[in-house]
């Protein structure tokens, strides 16, 4: 069991390598280069050769691959060009905002996504199935920003319920107010998407051998479909929904910037507008680490609930 | 792919349950439907369209929706409406271009990989795991503001970030039908490799990537459409219905349908080719095809 903890955690070494090698080679992409890319077409060669012996584009490209990896490994992600800080001073200044909306989301996914999944499975082909497939439909079918400008419009600028902007604020309750429609807009996207997972991982689940013996043996349908039913249901959600993780943060970028939060999406927002390379390559390593984390752990913590996996291959 | 494990019995993919399946399932119709008549407008966008898309008039500028212009006109007194006819030929272009580009690279590599297996495999393989660990949207964005906004690079950039999924469905049933005897039979009767994965295998597994084609193209007018709203799309004047909402987004306030239709027009499309797409892989998979 530990040995297979041990070994998960070991192949995640090589993918991080070969996610730091695309990440090198997509930024020597650039037509030209890097400088030209930051500074413009019209600056001039002074200016141009100084940043690039500053981002040490001058070293031939074997010195600069090893370099690039000593930094990332050694947990050096690099500088932001325009404010000076480090990518993980920038990163950690505005987490705390994207945090806080991705567990709001995540909760409002669970709490709607979960029951509306069940529903759908248990009275499957019936209209409670028709209305949540199609609405997890529509949900999914949503871009990030699209689903939270028609929020925007409809209640903050229609109904006038809600701030069309989000400020910081210390009062919790307009604090809350604040992060109610990026919330809401991000948790229908979840919701969306559990409810369609939870749905036919509960359809694999109620076919099983043993849902029938225990309905055989009179347990009650509600103990049935929540404690033998969902509850091994819920071992295949847990892993889908942590392979979603990567479109979550893409989503969570454009609802920041549709609700003018700050967060990761405004920082990558602004690295893009400033042309500043390195932050942005930065902010990618950071996110892709994130990710294969959160894949690496999902993985474990399947192994560690579902005893028919088998920790020998 | 639990599909090829079933059906080992019984070869006759070829009756096609897919267009059986497709009958019986009316709900299927809709998706065809709604995403005919996009094809449709997108194409015939200079006959229908009733004015030029990149004409600007100041003296309509923000015309709310009315007869003379049924979506009503942008802050330079463009015509909304024209203007989602045009946008609908770069999404519909651009999706459908870097998918196909994505299925051909995708569905390659995963063959070759599944079919020549060993080393090979685990490096395809592993730069795929890598592929899928980047989240699409950074991917596409990276790529698109390294090598600069323009419709093709887009179209490279949403495809890069489309490839690995690919390799990953074509790979899986590749090695199911390496073991099946008429590929079998083919090896030792002398065809090379390149004619088996070619005749043998592909037209097989074909159906599986097909399905996958669809919902990705979804996904990929999904990323255009994102990208475009960054900041990241096709230079305007162009219209792009993600940069239409990007501009439309600054009279949020006074103009909203700025934003309200082109959002229409994103979500119809997107929702079209995913109603197909689970159509489709409801057709195909037969532990739901007969449910449907």
């Amino acid at each position: 069991m530990i040995g297979y903890v041990i070994r998960r955690l070991l192949l995640a070494i090589p993918t991080v390598l070969a996610m730091l090698t695309m990440v090198f080679v997509l930024v020597r992409l650039v037509p030209g280069d890097a400088a030209v890319a930051m500074l413009g077409d019209r600056a001039s060669a002074a200016t141009l050769q100084t940043l690039r012996a500053q981002l040490g584009l001058d070293q031939p490209i074997a010195v600069q691959y090893v370099r690039f990896l000593t930094d990332m490994l050694s947990g050096d992600f690099g500088r932001s060009m325009t404010s000076g800080r480090t990518v993980l001073e920038e990163v950690a200044l505005v987490l705390p905002y994207t945090l806080e909306l991705a567990a709001a989301a995540m909760l409002i996914g669970t709490c709607l996504g979960i029951p509306l999944g069940v529903v759908a499975a248990v009275r499957r082909n019936r209209w409670p199935d028709y209305v949540s497939r199609v609405l997890s439909l529509i949900g999914l079918s949503f871009p990030g920003f699209v689903s939270g400008i028609l929020m925007l419009l409809a209640f903050a600028v229609w109904l006038q319920w809600l701030p069309v902007m989000s400020r910081a604020s210390t009062d919790p309750i307009s604090h809350l107010r604040n992060l109610a429609l990026p919330a809401l807009n991000l948790g229908l996207i979840m919701t969306a998407y559990i409810a369609r997972v939870t749905r036919s991982s509960m359809l694999d689940v109620m076919g099983e051998d043993y849902i029938r013996t225990a309905r055989a043996k009179g347990v009650r349908p509600t103990k049935l479909i929540l404690r033998h039913a969902l509850g091994n249901a819920l071992i295949p959600i847990v892993t889908v929904v942590g392979l979603y993780f990567g479109t979550l943060i893409g989503n969570s970028v454009l609802t920041e910037i549709v609700f003018t939060r700050p967060g990761l999406g405004k920082l990558i927002l602004g690295a893009l507008q400033s042309r500043d390379y390195t932050l942005l390559q930065g902010l990618m390593v950071v996110f892709a680490t994130f990710v294969i984390l959160v894949n690496t752990a999902t993985d474990i913590i399947y192994a560690l609930v579902d005893p028919r996996v088998s920790y020998a291959s | 792919m639990t599909v090829f494990a079933i059906s080992s019995s019984m070869p006759e993919r070829q009756s096609n349950p897919v267009l059986a399946a497709l009958r019986r399932n009316r709900f299927s119709w809709i998706g065809i439907g709604l995403l005919a008549l996009i094809v449709l407008l997108a194409i015939f966008a200079p006959m229908i369209a009733p004015y030029d898309p990149i004409k600007q008039n100041i003296l309509h500028r923000l015309t709310p929706p009315a007869a003379d212009f049924w979506f009503g006109t942008d802050s330079y007194g463009r015509d909304v409406l024209s203007r989602l006819l045009y946008g609908a030929r770069i999404s519909l272009s651009i999706g459908f271009l870097a998918v196909l580009i994505a299925m051909v690279v995708g569905s390659a590599l995963g063959i070759l990989a599944g079919y020549i297996g060993g080393v090979f495999d685990q490096v395809v393989m592993g730069i795929v795991d890598v592929m899928l660990s980047f989240p699409t949207l950074l991917l596409g964005l990276m790529i698109a503001a390294m090598l600069g906004a323009s419709f093709e690079n887009l179209i490279i950039a949403i495809a890069i970030t489309e490839t690995a999924p690919f390799a990953r469905v074509a790979r899986a049933p590749t090695i199911a039908m390496k073991r099946r005897d008429f590929v079998e039979a083919g090896r030792s009767l002398g065809f090379t490799p390149l004619r088996i994965m070619r005749l043998h295998i592909l037209p097989n597994i074909l159906s599986d990537i097909v399905v996958v084609a669809s919902l990705w193209m979804a996904s990929a007018i999904r990323t255009e459409a994102s990208l475009a709203f960054i900041g990241l799309g096709v230079l305007p004047p162009t219209a792009t219905w993600g940069g239409m909402i990007r501009e439309g987004f600054d009279n949020i306030l006074s103009a909203w349908w700025l934003v309200v239709f082109p959002s229409l027009a994103i979500l119809l499309t997107v929702l079209a080719l995913n109603i197909l797409g689970d159509a489709l892989r409801d057709a195909i998979d037969p532990k739901t095809r007969n449910q449907a």
